[in-house]
């Protein structure tokens, strides 16, 4: 028989065989007949028991000729197909569940994947380290994200001196104003030092890097672009190379552009120029601690390694440099500097890693009760199906075949589920960039990859396994006689039956609990960070606009402070505006701030400036306070009196007068500076403290100064902060006519200003709490679905149990038994499930609660709280999920009970 | 019944084919008549469930070792499909048989000259 007829024969060679039997069997019966003289029927079952079951003989004989199984495999799932098609309210039930337990779970796989697991998008990148330093000894700056910046010089020291790096380099993300093409506009300006695209080593995607001769003083002045701003001002022109940008008041010659979706580790920008000032080695000083620092490690070479090198190097920087004559470059030691070099991709995700870790979690406990309730599901339905099952024990069917019948329509059904979770978690990856969470680093490299996919199928088939083995298990181990019999009228279904329906409700509900605990302690950190003080009130009708005045525009400080003036006039005279001010930074706008150590008069001596801690500085004019909503504790704020008349005043934050004086009224009249030359200045006024790092920080100690006050370092005497954002206060804060008056006013003063920066105070609020409500909403879906299929499970529980014992129970009545205490009975044994469950859990979540606590804010990890509420939650849900099918009891007449007897 | 099982899962993977073979060369025959022969050949020791012979013709028939034709049966007049040897089966056969003896010598050697003198 060829293959051809393998195939297509099937039917004939089935009646071949078919008739082979027959034959054989009535040959045999005949000859019973004539040697033993029995009847007819007699000497067929002889002849039948010689013969043993000719149904599985068939099967057997049939199987010889099936094609590796597929055979089976194709009749397999025809039929599954007609017995899904037949219930479909199950079919669509656990089809529902499986996708979107899977699609979530792929979801979030996806997105671990890109941030967590796939390495940075640069050559080699697990060699890529990120050079931060720590510096114990320098009290305020560990307020710092990273720790310690670079400064110029230490980066000269560490690229010539170092033994374990390729290449390092250093960089800085900032803004400037570009004209020359069409309006002017502010752009991201990544100013990098030789080295860093060489350790970054992606190549550019035309042109060339900047070189070593872009980066000397009166050098070619070539920058780099980036592909997004390319597209977008020069519409993708390859001319562009060679083509002339001027970027504040300073021409720039484009030289090369980068590929798409280059970035400097974690920032997107438009030019990258070098700064041939800044690292020039004759004019070099100590600080300028502002300098991100990335490297590149040799071959072989461990992060350790590259530490100590980097640590050695320390002294031999405070050798090489100086900040001038008379002045002592081994005062840093006091600073106790050390090299704290991460990996790069650690420094890219950031915080972030917790939560993703945390949402896969919890993710995963859902798909576990989506798998137990499918289990539970399943169970119920096969138990319908037991009789047919046994029929078929007794007919013949081999066990090792009704199993993996059962498995195998696990299996597909984990299948159908897993596929229609790709679409599931396409959409919910489509939404998710949508939103685009800000707190979400790499948010751009998203997407449903050959790993992601690859999980799906592994979570559809260990799915599948999962259930479908609890299933087979079960039934799989009929002894047909006894299964027959068991259907018969007088019994109810075994115990054996209810106990593996019970453990899997018990679980749910410990699973869910878990999820709900977790979800209620960041509902009550969401809540603990929106009752924090903040520094200021009602952000919502806040208006920001950030400002620079370049020095083409206003040269002094004293013309800069008259242009701010006379730009918060304008700002308070449009409609609906009531308060206007300006400061350097405000709370939360993520501008590096800036920070130094202040001495008090009669206190401290000028020896102990390297002691004292750092605080940090905010420069801000005069009704800013007022404008913000920020409470007054003492004093007043300043004038313009006092800042045209130049006059020694400063704001103290609360804590900080706390700390210094004990109390802000104390403070008033206490006189502070920070450097020799500057008179002492005398604290006007205490204003409340401002959650500048974000909400969830603390309120760091600040020191407020006019923006206009003595210079430190320049040859002038006088110095203005000429990079400002204006706050507005006004009802129509974030509308679109009220930012683009604004910008009018502006530019009605001056049309070079470049402005940016509008958003209200809300949005860089919200951005603070983006962590927390981030993961806040995840795990209160998470916890919702979790919640709703543990209500599911005891809900079909408890109706199964009611529809089985429908007989007992109409007995019961007959006798007199009262239909409210049978529904108790029903409801207790959902309660006692719920119960135990909810022990389970709560010693589960417990421990869990002690691994989110970093995530936690205001809030106990064994908050009583939560755990109780969450608990209660649930023993009511379950309660609800069995009153209402035990209320079914009745609409039990026992009379047709009886009849039925 | 349990007992029928009991033996004919102690033949051999193979033995029952060779039956098969050995029977189908001395002459050609359907089903029934097959296991009839192998039944009065054994003298009844070998009490294998009858339809097991079935799926073992299977079997032979997909290795092209028998080949099956429909006939009418001379002596019941009914239709019957009448099993017949290949070269191939031949061959197979052969090969059976020889490396079937040596295996039996080595059994007999192992379990010794004694032994067989208590059985006999």
């Amino acid at each position: 028989m060829s293959w051809f007829e393998r195939i297509f024969r099937r039917g004939r060679l089935d009646e071949d065989l078919a008739e082979e039997l027959r034959g054989h069997i009535e040959e045999r019966t005949e000859q019973i007949m004539r040697l033993e003289n029995l009847s007819r029927p007699e000497a067929r079952q002889a002849a039948l028991r010689a013969f043993g079951n000719p149904t599985l003989v068939q099967t057997r004989s049939r199987e010889v000729w099936e094609w590796s199984r597929l055979e089976a495999f194709l009749n397999d799932l025809k039929l599954i197909g007609r017995r899904l098609s037949k219930s479909p309210g199950f079919a669509v039930t656990v089809l529902l569940t499986l996708s979107i337990g899977i699609g979530a779970n792929t979801a979030v796989f996806s997105v671990v994947e890109s941030v967590l697991l796939r390495p940075l998008p640069y050559p080699q990148s697990d060699r890529l380290v990120t050079l931060s330093l720590q510096a114990p000894g320098a009290a305020g700056l560990m307020s710092f994200r990273d720790g310690l910046l670079l400064s110029p010089s230490m980066f000269l020291t560490f690229a010539e001196h170092n033994r374990t790096f390729q290449s390092l380099g250093v960089w800085h993300a900032s803004t400037a104003n570009l004209t020359g093409i069409g309006q002017p506009e502010e752009v991201h300006v990544i100013t990098v030092s030789s080295g860093l695209l060489e350790a970054l080593a992606v190549p550019a995607f035309a042109g060339r890097w900047l070189n070593a001769e872009d980066q000397t003083p009166h050098g070619s002045n070539g920058v780099v672009i980036g592909y997004g701003f390319w597209q977008r001002q020069f519409g993708g022109q390859r001319s562009v190379i060679g083509q002339t940008i001027r970027l504040d008041t300073q021409s720039w010659q484009i030289v090369g552009i980068m590929p798409r979706g280059f970035k400097v580790v974690d920032s997107e920008f438009d030019v990258l120029r070098p700064a041939p000032a800044a690292f020039d080695p004759h004019h070099q000083i100590m600080e300028g601690f502002a300098w991100n620092g990335v490297g590149r490690l040799k071959n072989g070479v461990t992060i350790g390694r590259a530490d100590a090198d980097i640590s050695s190097l320390i002294p031999v920087w405070m050798d090489s440099w100086s900040d001038g004559p008379g002045s002592n470059s081994h005062f840093f030691e006091t600073w106790r500097i050390t090299a704290a070099l991460k990996p790069l991709k650690q420094q890219v995700i950031g915080g972030i890693g917790n939560v993703l870790w945390l949402v896969m979690g919890t993710i995963g406990v859902v798909m576990l009760i989506v798998c137990t309730n499918v289990a539970n599901l399943l169970l119920v339905r096969a138990d319908s199906r037991q009789q047919e099952l046994a029929v078929r024990a007794a007919l013949g069917a081999g066990r090792g075949r009704i199993a993996r019948e059962l498995i195998f329509e696990s299996l597909v059904l984990g299948a159908i589920g897993g596929a229609a979770g790709i679409a599931v978690a396409y959409g919910a990856l489509q939404l998710l960039s949508a939103i685009g969470p800000s707190n979400l680093p790499r948010l751009s490299e998203i997407s449903l990859s050959f790993e992601s996919l690859c999980f799906t199928a592994g979570l559809a088939i260990f799915s599948g396994l999962f259930f479908g083995s609890i299933v087979s298990l079960k039934f799989s181990r009929i002894v047909p006689g006894a299964a027959l019999r068991g259907s018969s009228r007088t019994a109810s279904a075994g115990r054996d039956r209810h106990r593996s329906q019970n453990v899997l409700v018990v679980s749910q509900v410990a699973m869910a609990l878990v999820l709900l605990v977790c979800a209620g302690l960041m509902m009550r950190s969401f809540a603990a960070l929106l009752s924090t003080q903040p520094g200021f009130s009602d952000p919502k009708h806040l208006q920001t606009m950030q400002v620079a005045i370049l020095p083409s525009i206003a040269s002094g400080p004293v013309s800069v402070t008259h242009m701010q003036n006379e730009i918060a006039d304008k700002l308070a005279h449009l409609p609906g505006v009531s308060s206007v001010g300006y400061a350097a930074d405000v709370p939360m706008d993520g501008l590096e701030p800036n920070w130094n150590s202040i001495l008090v008069k009669g206190r401290d001596s000028w020896d102990a400036k390297s002691t004292v801690p750092m605080r940090l500085f905010n420069y801000t004019s005069p009704n800013y306070f007022h404008t913000m909503g920020s409470r007054l504790i003492a004093g007043r704020e300043f004038t313009w009196d006092d800042v045209y008349g130049q006059r020694p005043v400063v704001i103290l934050s609360e804590n900080l007068a706390r700390e210094l004086f004990g109390s802000a009224q104390a403070a008033i009249g206490k006189q502070i500076t920070y450097f020799q030359q500057m008179p002492w200045h005398p604290v006007i006024g205490v204003v409340e403290d401002a959650r500048h790092n974000g909400v969830d920080a603390p309120a760091p100690a600040i020191v407020y100064w006019p923006t206009m006050m003595p210079n430190l370092y320049g040859p002038e005497p006088l110095d203005a902060v000429r990079g400002v954002t204006f706050v507005v206060r006004s009802q129509r804060a974030g509308s679109e006519s009220l930012t683009q008056e604004m910008q009018q006013a502006v530019w009605q003063i001056n049309g070079e200003l470049p402005v940016s920066g509008l958003r209200t105070m809300q949005e860089i609020d919200s951005k603070s709490l983006a962590r927390t409500s981030f993961t806040l909403t995840m795990l209160g879906i998470a916890a919702g679905l979790a919640l709703a299929l543990g209500i599911i499970g005891i809900y079909g529980v408890i109706s199964y149990s009611v529809s089985q014992r429908t007989r007992e129970m109409g007995i019961r009545i007959a006798l007199g038994a009262q239909k409210g205490k049978l529904r108790w009975i029903f409801v207790r044994s959902a309660l006692t499930l719920a119960g135990v469950g909810v022990v389970i859990g709560l010693s589960a979540a417990a421990v869990v609660a002690q691994l989110m606590r970093a995530l936690l804010f205001g809030v106990r990890p064994l908050d009583p709280l939560s755990f109780a509420t969450m608990a209660l939650v649930l023993v009511a849900a379950a309660a609800l999920a069995s009153y209402l099918p035990a209320s079914r009891i009745f609409a039990i007449n026992p009379a047709d009970v009886l009849k039925a007897e | 019944m349990e007992n029928e099982k009991d033996i004919s899962r102690d033949l051999f993977p193979g033995a029952l084919e060779m039956m098969i073979l050995e029977s189908l060369r001395r002459q050609p025959a359907h089903g029934y008549a097959l296991v009839q022969h192998i039944q009065q050949r054994s003298k009844n020791l070998l009490q294998v469930e009858e339809g097991s012979l079935y799926p073992a013709l299977q079997r032979l028939l997909k290795a092209k070792m028998v080949k099956a034709e429909w006939t009418i049966s001379s002596s019941t007049n009914r239709r019957v499909r009448m099993y017949q040897i290949t070269k191939a089966g031949l061959q197979h056969l052969e090969r059976e048989i020889s490396s079937f003896d040596r295996m039996l010598e080595g059994i007999q050697m192992v379990l010794g000259p004694a032994r067989r003198a208590t059985n006999s």
